[in-house]
């Protein structure tokens, strides 16, 4: 603790900060641009200019910039100083000399931190009256806008895109008053961290495009405390919706998870609960005979009551069986599972996962590792990937992995004795030193450019090298380690010393190769790591999708619950009836197979919420709620359970979706009473998932006697909004399941984490206001984040792993997952900006085996599968750190999916190929980067 | 026969007046408050008094599930009947009166206090806590103003040794009118009749910025409207009276009819009570209570007292 | 006492007084241009529309009776794809024409827009929009703003430069 003397006020702040941090934490409003809590200090702005006085006897003082000084025991400074505010207002005058005056055409007005410090500082009137600089604008890309005249040249944006998420395509171009942020022409930007300069820009520079194309302001969006669904990293989302769309998603604060920044996929993948595509009403099959004796299936309107006698019907049906789903909340899954009981409801994930799945989260649960969340693996000092593409499989962990890596200049600078926060003099100093970073995976990956040495090979190769570098941490010599070439020996032993001599070693591995072995290795290491350092090992292990994690956690006791269990169960003529919850089969299991299963059914019964292949054949389809109109909890890879809360009610546009677990709970003649009776059912199922009871304050929380709002106190138009249809004004609608309200009476000032849904505080209306709500600034909220870690480490069960033997396959190729964080994702894709952004499906060669089939890059090639009927016509693309014999498949695209791993893909030359015309336009995605992959994927 | 027949002139006569008087009270606010008043419908807007009795008619008729039906019923009409009643012996022209009573002071006395109830039960059927407050500030209202509202009077008795109307009127003949014998009395009489009659500036029971509209709260429609009425029927009641005790009745000179010099008169002392409302702020009801009880009160019993030694001395 | 009868005489007095009354709509009132009554939106002097949908009205509007939603043209010029106001609700307050800084709502003195049927005071953009610029006829927001649109490109607004060259180092 360190004493500050402000304006003759006595605070404690916390030591080695500096006075911009110090002030802020402590409540004070003190004016600022380019500081940010993650990205420090570099005294670009001038704006947070305070007086410094030496001593209680310093008369005059002098005017230092606040984000530049440390905050040392026994700091006297003066914010309301004459001079010191003089200096303030001065420095906005001058950044506002070129301001376009376009607020109201502007996405940022309103949220604005450049009118939130306008004001602040006390420039009300413009007295500059001479002509004014101006720039050209840049397209950059589906996502975001780009309007470069409202910059003021805090320099944020480079620092953040370029320092921060590691991006390469925007910089600062120009001199003196020139200076311009852009790229180096027009064209889409590279990093899928690009959305988060949206948030990071304190100005209108960078808008979200995807929100201006159905704009409202801030004041206006109905939002809800959220997580995001696109992949397992459950980062926390405000999602904000006006006239039943839902308009956008911005980051919510959460100290452990995401901390201030979002991936593009999360931020801008939400297109899926405006789509045309989903399911409103129930629909039944009916067959309809015409006169021509034909008969034809079409799927008509169904009532509300029928669809639920019906699926009352198939739930008490002792032949019926039930099929989960990652995707689906955990309440959701459980309400099914009861309903059909633990024997009959099957986890709905493809074979190969569930195995991978299940071993991870019994590792998990072992004591020898540690969960690590965002923030931990950001203090972490080395780290080996094994098996894992995470800037497409879990972008957010990559972009720590990026600040993780800037450990050694920490080092370096505590050395040095300059602060963190320092951000130029500390990198300055480190230079290219960074932490070590491994990889080991099958292709290259966006990682590779921060990393200290790279290893790609077959998942076969890489999982040996996995168990032998377990092997040498153990101290075992043993054979595995002699079966290496040179090359992998040389790279084992500098993972080993690497991982032995850290800090805080970090094992990042997960199931996205479909792969068990790999993943077996990597929990190897973790476990051989334990045992040379005597010490918890923090490990990320990546799950694919949001709630994976959750529904094995809650099919855990059961023995076998993978799909291809219930399919064997369809085919036996045991079942007769299925229901599949918010679940698309077809992404998981072979067609042919699944077609062939389903046709021995009586009845199939779908809950979702948008249109895909796995309701053509349903016989009832009921439409589900998305979880921007659904409450429900989900547990991320690193074990966090979140809660995640309606932005919107659901029967904004007269549809009758309701929430998976309603419709089940109503088909049960309502088992339970409300959505806390179900979660405290759920928690009490089930041990592992107790602590999801105490997630967030139960419904009749209130404060004042009343609900946290979801509406701003600003929300407008409410006497309007429905007047077209009916000029007398709708009741408010009811939240009746949680503690939140549809409406805008209480106030969220003083909510609990978990309901915090926006930031808002007088005098700052813009993101930056969530320090206002934060124990210290980028620490923690007040009144805790969201969210409990499910994974303890009480038991011990220490499992043992076989290391693969060196077969060889017959097979002439073997196919494995290529993953994109734009395509690889299936409610993302629906998403407009987000399949724009997505390449068109490919398929990735080694040049050797290309020549071989005659194949160069842009080639159609023809892939069919043993013992499968599809065949697909993909361009090729060529990847030269392929191993030869492995074909790339990128997952989600194309109708390429999971299951297709699981055979032997058959190549030949497409003689009838069209090549597509090389030359880039403005939507090429990668352009320089060093993945050279751009080539082909042109539309 | 012939009582019959002015039974049911008057009785027509009366209740036109009563409706002819909302209109006219309207117009005559309206003039001193430099308006206009009502004047779209029919010539001067006469018709409006038509148009409000068709509407009056056609309202809603609503009795509240809360009330005492009963009560809620009979309440307005009593008022009604209680002012038409006491017309009964108001002679409006020599020898024309429904009924020459010998005790006609006494009877009309009566029958304006009976109008008391009409309030209070209807304030309390009503089941109401603005009704019932309107109704409790009625009955305390009429109780303490009664008291002199009588005592003001026996001085014109006592100077015409009668309670027949009619003589009164006579004795006026040769006395003088007796608001130039009875001044004090007659200016008691008046504030008595004001308050009697719930106008303002003494309608408290119906202060509608502290009690909604006080006793009448829940009324609608033609229970309303008897309200309305009786209210009317009341301020024409006490003017006629106020002309006949004070102002010689239908003396007057030759040149016009007896029953035109009346009418005149009880016309000019409704302007009057129009007046009063447009200019005369309601004073608070503790205030009303003090102004009854310590200056009316004494004022009207020092006039009796005077009047009846005067009387004696000139007896003697 | 004495003040109550004064009042009364000065009461009577009145009655030689003439009535104030303006016999609408027999007289028709003089209303100056900035009385408030029905709400317009008007355009700009070269005829567009000079709502920019910054919602601003409706964020001021205390009784919340204004909603519209924000779309663009191709060439980034804004303008509100519906626009209503509910005339029922409205209180004729006037801060919506305060709030907007485009002066495209405004307040015009008429005052006649009663309806029989509630729901006919429901305006949406096509009852609001009139042709002409109403009380302030030479502002064009758009002129004066820094953002580009159809016409008139960056550089082109009061008081601004070409755009840079950004690959020009020279001062």
């Amino acid at each position: 603790m360190a004493k500050l003397t402000v304006d003759d006020q006595d605070y404690d702040v916390a030591d080695g900060n500096n006075l911009l941090h110090a002030c802020l934490s402590i409540g004070l409003d003190l004016p600022y641009f380019c500081w940010h809590p993650c990205m420090g200090s570099v005294g670009a702005c001038r704006q947070c200019a305070v007086k410094q006085y030496a001593d209680e006897n310093d008369e005059r003082g002098r005017v230092v910039m606040a984000c530049m000084t440390p905050a040392s025991d026994g700091a006297r400074i003066s914010i309301n100083d004459k001079q010191a505010k003089d200096f303030r207002a001065g420095v906005i005058e001058l950044l506002m000399t070129n301001h376009p005056h376009d607020c109201p055409v502007c996405e940022e007005g309103g949220e604005c931190h450049l009118q939130d410090m306008t004001e602040m500082s006390g420039h009300t009137t413009r007295t500059y009256d001479e002509q004014k600089r101006t720039h050209n604008n840049q397209y950059l890309g589906p996502l975001i806008n780009h309007e470069m005249n409202r910059c003021i040249s805090c320099y944020r944006c480079v620092r953040y895109y370029k320092d921060y998420a590691g991006g390469r395509d925007l910089d600062a171009m120009g001199a003196h008053h020139h200076v311009y942020f852009g790229r180096h022409t027009d064209g889409v930007l590279e990093s899928p961290f690009a959305g988060n300069l949206v948030e990071v820009c304190p100005t209108g520079v960078f808008t979200d495009k995807t929100f201006s194309a159905h704009y409202s302001r801030k004041w206006d969006l109905q939002t809800s405390p959220s997580v995001c669904q696109h992949c397992a990293a459950g980062c926390n989302i405000t999602p904000g919706e006006r006239y039943g769309t839902l308009k956008r998603i911005t980051n919510r604060y959460n100290a452990d998870v995401n901390g201030y920044f979002l991936c593009d996929r999360g931020r801008f993948g939400y297109g899926f609960v405006n789509s045309d595509d989903r399911v409103t009403q129930p629909l039944a099959r009916e067959t309809i005979n015409h006169a021509d004796n034909t008969n034809s299936d079409t799927a008509i309107q169904c009532s509300t009551e029928n669809s639920l006698t019906r699926l009352t019907q198939a739930l008490k049906d002792p032949a019926t069986i039930a099929i989960g789903s990652p995707r689906a909340s955990l309440e959701s899954n459980f309400a099914l599972q009861s309903a059909v009981g633990e024997s009959r409801f099957y986890r709905g994930i493809a074979p190969s996962e569930d195995t991978t799945i299940n071993t991870l989260l019994k590792f998990q649960q072992s004591s020898c590792v540690n969960s690590a969340s965002q923030r931990t693996i950001e203090s972490c000092d080395a780290v080996l990937i094994l098996g894992e593409d995470l800037t497409h499989t879990s972008p957010r962990t990559a972009l720590s992995l990026r600040q993780t890596v800037r450990q050694r200049a920490r080092e370096l600078a505590d050395e040095a004795r300059i602060p963190f926060w320092q951000d130029a003099a500390v990198r300055e100093l480190a230079q290219q030193e960074k932490s070590p970073l491994f990889i080991i995976n099958t292709h290259k990956g966006d990682l590779d450019d921060i990393a200290e040495n790279t290893y790609f090979n077959s998942p076969q190769k890489i999982a040996r090298l996995g168990f032998a570098i377990a092997e040498q941490l153990r101290d075992k010599s043993g054979a595995l380690s002699a079966s290496l070439t040179p090359e992998e020996k040389e790279m084992c032993s500098t993972i080993v010393n690497a991982l032995s001599q850290a800090k805080r070693p970090l094992i990042i591995a997960g199931a996205s190769l479909l792969n068990e072995d790999v993943l077996n290795s990597a929990l190897d290491v973790i476990k051989s790591l334990h045992i040379n350092r005597e010490e918890v090992i923090q490990a990320h292990l990546v799950v694919p999708e949001v709630n994976s994690i959750g529904l094995a956690m809650l099919t855990q006791s059961s023995a076998e619950r993978s799909l291809s269990e219930a399919l064997k169960q369809i085919e036996s003529g045991a079942a007769k009836r299925l229901v599949v919850l918010e679940n698309d089969l077809y992404q998981r299991v072979n067609p042919e197979k699944l077609d062939a299963a389903l046709e021995k059914l009586d009845e199939i019964i779908v809950i979702d919420h948008v249109w895909h292949n796995g309701m053509a054949k349903a016989d009832l389809i009921i439409p589900a709620a998305s979880f921007a109109e659904g409450d429900g909890t989900v547990v991320s890879s690193e074990g966090r359970a979140q809660r995640f809360f309606a932005t919107f009610p659901v029967n904004a546009d007269n549809s009758s979706a309701n929430d998976s677990w309603q419709w089940v709970n109503q088909a049960l003649d309502n088992r339970w009473k409300n959505f806390d009776a179900i979660v405290n059912a759920c928690a009490e199922s089930n041990d592992l998932l107790a602590p999801i009871a105490d997630l967030a304050p139960p419904a009749d929380y209130r404060q004042h006697g009343l609900k946290v709002p979801r509406m701003s106190h600003r929300y407008s138009g409410r006497t309007a909004l429905s007047a077209n249809i009916n000029v007398s004004e709708v009741k408010q609608p009811a939240d009746p399941q949680t503690a939140l309200g549809f409406t805008m009476e209480g106030s969220n000032v003083n909510a609990p984490g978990p309901l915090r849904n926006t930031a808002w505080a007088p005098g700052w209306n813009s993101n930056q206001s969530i320090h206002k709500f934060q124990d210290e600034v980028g620490g923690p909220l007040t009144g805790g984040s969201s969210g409990l870690c499910l994974f303890g480490s009480a038991e011990s069960n220490e499992l043992e792993f076989g290391v693969p033997s060196e077969q060889t396959s017959n097979a002439d190729f073997s196919a494995i997952p290529f993953y994109h964080i734009f395509g690889s994702d299936e409610l993302s894709n629906f998403a407009a900006p987000i399949a724009e952004r997505s390449p068109q499906a490919y398929l990735a060669l080694n040049p050797l085996d290309a020549a071989q089939l005659d194949l160069t890059q842009g080639d159609g090639a023809t892939l069919r599968f043993e013992n499968l009927q599809q065949v697909f016509s993909l361009t090729v693309v060529i990847r030269p750190e392929l191993i030869r014999g492995l074909v790339g498949l990128p997952i989600g695209l194309g109708g390429l999916t999971r299951h297709l791993l699981e055979h032997s893909p058959l190549l030949e030359k497409n003689l009838a190929w069209q090549r597509v015309p090389s030359g880039r336009d403005q939507n090429v995605i990668a352009t320089d980067q060093s993945i050279g992959l751009s080539e082909g994927l042109v539309p | 026969m012939n009582t019959a027949i002015l039974i049911a002139t008057v009785l027509i006569c009366l209740l036109s007046l009563a409706a002819l008087l909302i209109w006219l009270e309207r117009r005559l606010l309206g003039i001193w408050q430099d308006r206009l008043g009502p004047n779209r419908v029919g010539f001067l807007g006469l018709g409006q008094v038509v148009a409000d009795m068709i509407k009056i008619f056609t309202k809603e008729d609503w009795i509240p599930p809360f009330a005492d039906k009963g009560i809620f019923i009979l309440a307005p009409t009593i008022v009604v009947i209680a002012m038409l009643m006491a017309f009964a012996v108001v002679p409006f022209a020599p020898d024309t009166s429904i009924s020459n009573l010998n005790i006609g002071l006494l009877f009309f006395l009566a029958m304006s206090s009976l109008a008391a109830y009409s309030v209070m039960l209807g304030g309390y059927a009503s089941n109401n806590k603005y009704a019932l407050l309107g109704s409790l500030r009625a009955a305390a209202q009429t109780v303490s103003y009664e008291v002199f509202m009588g005592l003001s009077l026996m001085g014109v008795v006592l100077l015409t040794g009668s309670f027949n109307m009619s003589d009164i009127v006579l004795a006026q003949k040769e006395h003088g009118w007796f608001v130039f014998s009875q001044f004090v009395g007659f200016i008691v009489f008046l504030v008595a009749g004001i308050a009697e009659s719930h106008r303002l500036p003494f309608d408290l029971p119906e202060a509608e910025h502290e009690i909604v509209a006080g006793f009448h709260t829940e009324y609608s429609g033609m229970k309303f409207g008897l309200f309305f009425i009786g209210e009317y029927l009341g301020v024409a009641l006490i003017s006629a009276v106020i002309t006949t005790l004070f102002f010689g009745g239908w003396l007057g000179p030759e040149f016009m009819p007896p029953l035109f010099w009346f009418c005149l008169k009880t016309f000019i002392f409704i302007c009057f009570f129009v007046l009063l409302r447009a200019a005369v702020p309601r004073p608070r009801y503790d205030q009303l209570m003090m102004f009854g009880w310590k200056v009316m009160l004494p004022i009207s019993l020092l006039n009796l007292l005077i009047t009846a030694a005067l009387t004696l001395a000139r007896a003697s | 006492m004495l003040s109550q009868l004064r009042t009364l005489w000065t009461v009577l007095q009145h009655t030689f007084t003439k009535a104030d009354t303006v016999e609408y709509p027999d007289v028709m009132p003089y209303l100056p241009p900035r009385y408030r009554a029905r709400i317009v939106l008007t355009r700009d002097p070269d005829g567009e529309e000079r709502c920019v949908a910054c919602n601003l009205c409706a964020a001021a509007c205390p009784v919340d009776c204004i909603a519209l939603q924000k779309t663009e043209d191709d060439e980034g010029r804004w303008y509100p794809e519906w626009f209503r106001i509910n005339f029922s609700r409205c209180v004729v307050c006037g801060l919506c024409e305060e709030a907007c800084p485009t002066h495209a709502i405004q307040l015009t003195p008429d005052f006649e827009y009663c309806e029989y049927n509630r729901q006919n005071m429901v305006y949406e953009k096509e009852d609001l929009l009139i042709s002409g610029t109403g009380k302030y006829h030479d502002y064009n927001f758009y002129r004066i703003a820094g953002k580009a649109i159809s016409g008139k490109d960056k550089g082109q607004a009061r008081n601004e430069e070409q755009p840079i060259n950004i690959k020009s180092l020279l001062p």
